[in-house]
């Protein structure tokens, strides 16, 4: 029962991995996710440049509501070509 | 003839154009932007490396495409786009337009080579004897996206 969480560019080094298997029991919401991650890590996926797609397509922060099988990215603003 | 693809190796900018200009049929001209990994004396850049996000960054670049190809009338499109981690002196990008007339060519390639440098889903870092440093998007190259706000 886990919920992968993808961290692009920056937020792969504040998260110290590029992917983290989160285990978790029911379908939660961006807060609830967060809570479970380290400090600086939650600041930072909640910066209002972050994007964030679940199962590949953009969704709102607001949105999210991710379980078992799902992978949340989480997508900092992209530094070009 | 719409050519959109991610390169995870090395490719070799002349042998892909003389590829695409055999596929675009009745062109009166096509117009081509090569993007390199700067080779620059004294510079302390060993490496640079590009990521993407799969599900995104090739559809985005897809939708680019058809974004140029809906506004100027090209008989030829090429993106062609590396991830992964280069050398100074190798090709990031290739972007060639082929079209009746000159100014439509060059006008689509520009077009779409400000869209890949700042809209496009690339994540880029680069290597000096520090070690890895992820580049923060540049100022400039949302004011380039400016240029472009008539094109729907």
């Amino acid at each position: 029962m886990a919920l992968t969480l993808l961290f692009l560019g920056k937020l792969e080094d504040v998260a110290g991995a590029g992917e983290i298997a989160l285990d978790i029991a029911d379908r939660m919401s961006l807060p609830a996710i967060a809570e479970r991650l380290d400090p600086e890590l939650a600041v930072a996926i909640a910066a209002p440049d972050i994007r964030i797609a679940l199962n590949g397509t953009l969704v709102a922060a607001g949105e999210v509501l991710a379980g078992d099988g799902d992978e949340l990215a989480f997508l900092p603003p992209v530094s070009g070509g | 003839m719409r050519d959109v693809r991610l390169a995870t190796d090395p490719f070799d900018p002349n042998e892909e154009l003389r590829r695409f200009s055999h596929t675009c049929g009745d062109a009166g001209g096509i117009v081509s932007f090569t993007g390199l990994v700067r080779e620059e004396a004294g510079s302390e850049v060993e490496a640079l490396e590009l990521r993407h996000f799969e599900p995104l960054t090739l559809p985005g670049m897809t939708d680019l495409a058809a974004r140029a190809e809906a506004h100027w009338p090209l008989t030829g499109t090429l993106v062609l786009h590396r991830v992964g981690t280069m050398e100074p002196g190798d090709a990031i990008v290739l972007v060639a337009c082929a079209a009746r007339h000159r100014r439509d060519a060059f006008e689509a390639a520009d077009f779409l080579m400000d869209h890949l440098k700042s809209r496009a889903w690339f994540w880029k870092r680069e290597k000096t004897a520090c070690g890895w440093r992820w580049i923060e998007p540049r100022d400039a190259d949302h004011s380039d996206l400016a240029r472009w706000t008539a094109v729907p």
